[in-house]
This record gives C-alpha cells, sequence and structure tokens, in this order.
C-alpha cells in the first residue's frame, strides 16, 4: 500500500470526481470539495483519474472494465478515504469492482479493500463524518430525485434529505414517484430514446406537480437528463446538484441555463 | 409463439404512442403502486423471503432427486408422468392424450408453460376446440392475440375494448343491448363457458408447485376456473416445467403466501387447491385420468450456468409490474411469451441470444426488479452477464461497441483525455454559452430530439483544479 505525505493529521480524502463532474461542471466538483474541507477533511485530487469504468461494465465489456477499475485502484491507494459526488460511479467502485474481481484474487483484495474506504459525498458526510450542521442557505422549493444506483446498492435516501432540510430559507417537498428511475441509464438514453424520454417525461410531471422550482439530486447523468427535458417544455425549474446547494454554490447558472436567465 | 424480440424497437415505438396501450399500462402502474403498500405492510414479509430463497436453492441444488421422489408419488397417486425435452414433444404428448380421449374439445385454465410449448397451435392444428377459462385468456382469444402479462394476461386491454370485443363476437347469441359493467360481462363470460365445461372430455391447466413428498400440485387462481377445469373433464393434463417442483407443502405453502402477495396482494388467492392424481374408487367427482406434462426446454442447462437464479422464478410478476419500461412499452414488444425484467433473462436462454440482443439492453439497471422481487433474483445483474456475452460474441451493437471502445481507450490514456475532453467541453460550452444548452448535437440525435443537452461550464475540473494548486502554491513562495 502507497504511503501519502501528509500536511495534517486530517483524514486524507481523494476526491473521485466523475468523468460527468470533470465535463460538464466542475462546480459540482469544488463544491464536494468545500464541503469536505468545511467538514474537516484534506481533500486530494489525483490527476490519473479518467472514468470509474462503468459505462463499459453496463456495455457488458467487462475486460476494459477492469481495466478501468485497475486504474482507479491505483490512482486512489493510500487515501483514508475516497469520495465522489454520485451516487451511481461509487457503487461502481463500492459494489461492482468485487464482482468484476471475483476471479482474480490479488485483484479482488485490492478492489475489496478500495471497496471499504469508498462512499458517496453526502452519505459520507452523513453517515460517516456524523455532519449535521453545514452552514448554507438556498430560497426556494426543492424536490429531490433519487438516483436508483444510490437509492437501492448504496442505502441513500434519507442523508439528502436531513442535510437539505438543514439548509436556511429552502423547504423541501416530495413529489410522487420520486424512487421512479428518470430514463437516464447509462447508453440507455441514446440506445432507446423514445423511451428514455418517456419516462424522463414521466418525472418532469410529477416534478411540476410537486409545486417545486428547484430540482435537486445526487447524480449529474440524471440530472442533465431531466433538465433537458425541462427545459425542452419550456419548464422554468431550476437543477442542482447537491452537493452545489449544501455548499451554497447556487450564484452560478443553474444546470442547462444560460448566462442571461 | 414466433419469437419476435428482435423487433423490439420499432414495437416499442409503436406501444408508445398507442393511446388504448397507455392507458391500460397507467392502470397498471397504480395497480403495481397498491400491491407494494400490501407487501411493505406485511410485518414478515423480508423472513419469508430468507426462507423461499433458501428452499428453491436447496432444491434446485438436489432437482434431480426432488424430480424423482415427485414423480414415484405421483404415479402412486395414479398420475402419469410424461417427460418433455422440448415444446415440440410436449405438443405431441399433449395431442396425442387428446386423441385418446376422442377429444372434441379441450377447456383450458392459464398456463405459461403451455404458452412457451406452443399448445393453442397445436391443438388448432390436430383440429381439437379449445376454450380458454380463464376471463382474461377468453378476452384474448376473442381478440386473436397472445398475453401481454404472466398472470394478467390482457391488462393492455382497456374496458372499452374488452366492451367492443364482446359486442362483436357475442352479437349472434341474439343479445341486443351493449354490456358496459365489468360485471355484467363477466357474467355473459361465465354464463357461455358454463356448457364449455361440462362438454369438454379434456382439462388442460399450468400447476404452480409440484410436491415431491406426495406428488401433489398446486394450483392458484382467483377466478375458480382451474378448479372447474380441473375437475369437471374425464381427462385432465398438468402443464408443468421442471424447476416447479418442492420438497414439501410447507415448502410450498411459504412460497404461497410470496406469489399470492407479491402478485397481487393478497394474503392467498382466492383459490388455492392441492390435487392429487385421480378420482378413488367411490367417489362422486374428479378425472379418471391425471397427466402432468413436465418440460425442460433449456432450464437443465440454466441449471448448470450462471442463470441458475433465474430457476427461483415464481411467476408473480413483481418485476414487470414495476418495471418502468415495462410499464411504458407493453409486455407484447418484448416478442415473445415472458416479458419484462423476467423475460428479459428467461428468453434469451429459452429461445437463442442473437434475435434477444434488445431484451437485456432495454434496461436502464435501476435495480427496482431485485428490489421488489419476493426469491431475491439478481435479474439487473443477470441482464449484465447477457449483455457481456453480447460482447464476446460480437453481437453488441456496432455504436455501443466503437462508442465504448473509443471511450474505454481514451480514458485508459489519461494525459490524451485530459486534452480532448478540454477541447471538447470548451467547444460544447462555446456552442451553448447564451442558453446553457444544446439543441442539437452530432451524433447524439437520439438525446437531442425530444431533450436539450445542458451544455458544460467551459474549462474542465481537472484544469481548474490544478490550476488552483498552482495559484496556491505561486501565493504560498
Amino acid at each position: 500500500m502507497a504511503t501519502m505525505t501528509r500536511s495534517s493529521d486530517k483524514p486524507l480524502v481523494g476526491l473521485l470526481h466523475t468523468c460527468l463532474v470533470d465535463f460538464y461542471r466542475p462546480s459540482i466538483g469544488f463544491a464536494s470539495v468545500q464541503l469536505l474541507e468545511q467538514a474537516g477533511c484534506e481533500v486530494r485530487v489525483p490527476d490519473l483519474q479518467t472514468c470509474c469504468g462503468q459505462p463499459a461494465f453496463n456495455s457488458g465489456n467487462f475486460d476494459q472494465a477492469r481495466a478501468m477499475a485497475r486504474q482507479v485502484i491505483k490512482a486512489f491507494a493510500g487515501f483514508d478515504y475516497v469520495v465522489g459526488p454520485s451516487g451511481s460511479c461509487m457503487s461502481q467502485v463500492k459494489v461492482h469492482y468485487p464482482q468484476l474481481f471475483a476471479d482474480e484474487p490479488d485483484w479482488l483484495a485490492q478492489a475489496q479493500e478500495l471497496a471499504g474506504r469508498s462512499f458517496e459525498l453526502v452519505s459520507f458526510l452523513s453517515d460517516v463524518l456524523n455532519k449535521t450542521d453545514l452552514q448554507s442557505s438556498y430560497q426556494g422549493t426543492v424536490t429531490y430525485h433519487d438516483s436508483c444506483s444510490g437509492l437501492r446498492e448504496l442505502g441513500i435516501k434519507q442523508q439528502p434529505r436531513k442535510q437539505l432540510e438543514q439548509v436556511q430559507g429552502l423547504s423541501l417537498v416530495e413529489m410522487a414517484e420520486a424512487e421512479t428511475c428518470c430514463g437516464f441509464g447509462g447508453t440507455f438514453c441514446v440506445k432507446y430514446p423514445e423511451i428514455s424520454v418517456r419516462m424522463a417525461s414521466q418525472k418532469v410531471s410529477n416534478i411540476q406537480a410537486s409545486g417545486a422550482d428547484t430540482l435537486v439530486g445526487g447524480d449529474l447523468g440524471c440530472l442533465l437528463n431531466i433538465s433537458g427535458r425541462l427545459t425542452r417544455e419550456g419548464s422554468p425549474v431550476r437543477v442542482f446538484h447537491v452537493a452545489e446547494v449544501l455548499a451554497g454554490m447556487t450564484q452560478i447558472p443553474a444546470i442547462g441555463e444560460g448566462e442571461m436567465r | 409463439m414466433q419469437l419476435s424480440s428482435a423487433n423490439f424497437k420499432s414495437a416499442a415505438r409503436a406501444a408508445l404512442h398507442e393511446p388504448n396501450l397507455q392507458a391500460a399500462m397507467a392502470e397498471n402502474r397504480n395497480f403495481a403502486a397498491h400491491v407494494r403498500v400490501q407487501v411493505d405492510g406485511t410485518a414478515n414479509f423480508q423472513g419469508l423471503r430468507a426462507q423461499a430463497k433458501a428452499i428453491k436453492d436447496h432444491t434446485l441444488a438436489h432437482l434431480d432427486h426432488y424430480l424423482e421422489r415427485y414423480e414415484a408419488a405421483a404415479i402412486k397417486q395414479g398420475t402419469q408422468v410424461h417427460w418433455a425435452q422440448t415444446p415440440e414433444q410436449a405438443q405431441q404428448i399433449v395431442v396425442d392424450i387428446c386423441r385418446q380421449a376422442s377429444a372434441r374439445s379441450v377447456i383450458k385454465g392459464k398456463t405459461m408453460i403451455g404458452e412457451e410449448m406452443g399448445i393453442n397451435d397445436a391443438l388448432a392444428r390436430a383440429g381439437i376446440e379449445r376454450y380458454e377459462t380463464d376471463l382474461g385468456e377468453y378476452i384474448l382469444q376473442l381478440a386473436d392475440e397472445p398475453p401481454s402479462h404472466i398472470n394478467g394476461p390482457a391488462i393492455h386491454k382497456t374496458l372499452e375494448q374488452v366492451q367492443d370485443l364482446f359486442h362483436e363476437h357475442h352479437k349472434d347469441l341474439g343479445r341486443e343491448s351493449f354490456l358496459h359493467e365489468p360485471a355484467e360481462l363477466l357474467a355473459e363470460a361465465r354464463r357461455l363457458l358454463r356448457k364449455r365445461f361440462f362438454e369438454a372430455e379434456v382439462g388442460i391447466t399450468g400447476a404452480n408447485f409440484l410436491i415431491a413428498e406426495d406428488g401433489s400440485h398446486v394450483l392458484v387462481t382467483n377466478e375458480g376456473n382451474g378448479d372447474l377445469t380441473s375437475l369437471l373433464p374425464k381427462v385432465r393434463i398438468v402443464l408443468a416445467s421442471i424447476e416447479k417442483v418442492l420438497p414439501s407443502r410447507a415448502d410450498a405453502g411459504v412460497h404461497l403466501q410470496l406469489l399470492a402477495l407479491s402478485a397481487t396482494g393478497q394474503p392467498l388467492t382466492s383459490y388455492t387447491s392441492l390435487y392429487g392424481g385421480t378420482k378413488n374408487a367411490g367417489e362422486l367427482d374428479g378425472a379418471e385420468q391425471c397427466h402432468v406434462v413436465l418440460l425442460d426446454n433449456g432450464r437443465s442447462e440454466m441449471l448448470a450456468g450462471e442463470f441458475r437464479p433465474m430457476l427461483r422464478c415464481i411467476r408473480c410478476a413483481a418485476c414487470m409490474d414495476n418495471c418502468p419500461v415495462y410499464n411504458w412499452v407493453g409486455g407484447h414488444a418484448y416478442g415473445w411469451i415472458y416479458p419484462g425484467p423476467m423475460g428479459s433473462i428467461w428468453t434469451p436462454q429459452l429461445t437463442n441470444l442473437e434475435q434477444t440482443v434488445d431484451l437485456p439492453n432495454a434496461c436502464t439497471l435501476n435495480g427496482r426488479c431485485a428490489e421488489v422481487c419476493p426469491m431475491q433474483i439478481p435479474l439487473p445483474d443477470m441482464m449484465r452477464v447477457l449483455r457481456s456475452q453480447h460482447w464476446q460474441q460480437q453481437l453488441t451493437a456496432t455504436t455501443t461497441r466503437w462508442g465504448i471502445g473509443l471511450w474505454a481507450a481514451l480514458a485508459s490514456r489519461p494525459r490524451l483525455y485530459r486534452l480532448l475532453t478540454a477541447m471538447a467541453a470548451r467547444t460544447m460550452a462555446w456552442a451553448g454559452s447564451k442558453r446553457g444548452r444544446l439543441s442539437r448535437l452530432p451524433l447524439a440525435r437520439g438525446w437531442t430530439e425530444q431533450r436539450d443537452m445542458p451544455a458544460p461550464q467551459g474549462a474542465t475540473f481537472q484544469q481548474l483544479w490544478q490550476q488552483r494548486q498552482a495559484d496556491k502554491n505561486g501565493s504560498e513562495q
């Protein structure tokens, strides 16, 4: 196991920024860093990381998925914790890496070791660090979409809601079918676009019926999909990642918004 | 039934634009939600689940033993047990039994194994009249359609469509009025079917469970039609598959609760019957002959491989009722007997991999099916295993193959990846900067036809982070 030079005795966290956040919305990465630093962690961002390999895994290309998993295992060796702002990427690391190496004992041990110290951001703040007093404010009525992998593979349900309830000025309302898939599904959204859009439209109806003016979620893939359908339908509902709201970084354009609103 | 799963995409597209189907599927979503409330309110559901899985895993590990025990016990009760490797063999067995009984007509309860073996066509070819006695199946016989759901065969039909079907097909019975109420329609079907029960020489049903300890079988319905079908004709034929066997009645008790609860939210179905063999001497009711046809059709191979957990399936349909894809496209789009998540695993096993590529791909891997499955079948994991078989056998769609291959090649070269993603993010951000989104994107029409693509913020996180680190180091020096 690689040892890391530490500048303090704070827990050393490697941020797994996810490929979507890296590409689309760095503000989620900075919000994550801010939340982790506020919670007393020292955060580093390994520059060997690209993607966790989930697209290859879910497309049945297990060999390339393993190659990418090895890259992540190496990039994040030596950190006390590996934390990322996505239930689906962190579930890939936590749940699916060990599955991928079921027949390779050496890598399996490393995958399991990594899985044990890897967490989705909000559940890490809530369940590991027991942070309940993030200082933030947001003026608006928010509804929260449960992304599937985070919900069903990592048990993320109450943590983001409890954190959001602490945000000053924010009122939280539940939409119908909050746990129903939005139709993103990785490559599903382009392989079966008509079905995917129907699912996204149903999500949009539920958001609108909830009376919320803001949609918040923990996975950028789902948020891109839902935002894309919201704007196409001309809806004024704003879309933010939960990390942005909890870190108070909502002065910037929301997902899918231009410079001029 | 002809396998048409290769047409999934066009069938699904048509289904999305079929108003009657969409109305019916919206009802199914509501029904599924109601069932979940009942399941969630059942205190020992998780306990039952664990118990049922353990029983079934044990049975499957010793399937040969329990099947032999079942056969021996069934023969003792006067039942004749027939083994069929293929659907064709099973058809032949059934047709031969009907011919020996000089059957002009058969009455039939709902049986998915019957669908799997193509029994309806085989009976038609043999010139034997068939009368469906499950109301849903009766409706479908009028409409000349296959089932779209494994226990609610006609859930894709609206009430209005059923009214029209009854009006059209029953008009030569001298009925003047147009029947509107479900209860009236049901009463009419019952009245018409009643005499068929007495006429038929043969009754055909499925079986939910076969009991190894006493050679009996369990049949559940909510209409009682299965019991009339089993008891009134002289000859009873039961169509089942080899994985339906359970060691004991007590084991069946555990599975029966889970089945009813997961299928309809009932603690038990309205009719839960245990049948053992033929009528005994001195008894007034019951069949004089009892035949059980046991179909393999690829299941022995599944038992030996990574799809064995699928053999735990008790056909409750919770996976499809809770599948967001199934509830939009309906069962027919899947192109074979078994639709939805369970069908996406069963169909490739029982037919072939080549023509069923869409089935495990038309799934968002949202995990809801596995969450509700009373038998804890890891359906999403098995979808991925099928996708890996596609990949290995070059069956993956070309665009996916190239896209994923390129992506993975790029993502394993971090420097090149950094450079190209930074360029692409900047370009897309520039193109969408005013509105914050793009309405059209080359190579991504599937996304942008009915959705916008939110624009990236500009620089990548890695670029900005490295800048921040450089600034920090600069200011520290």
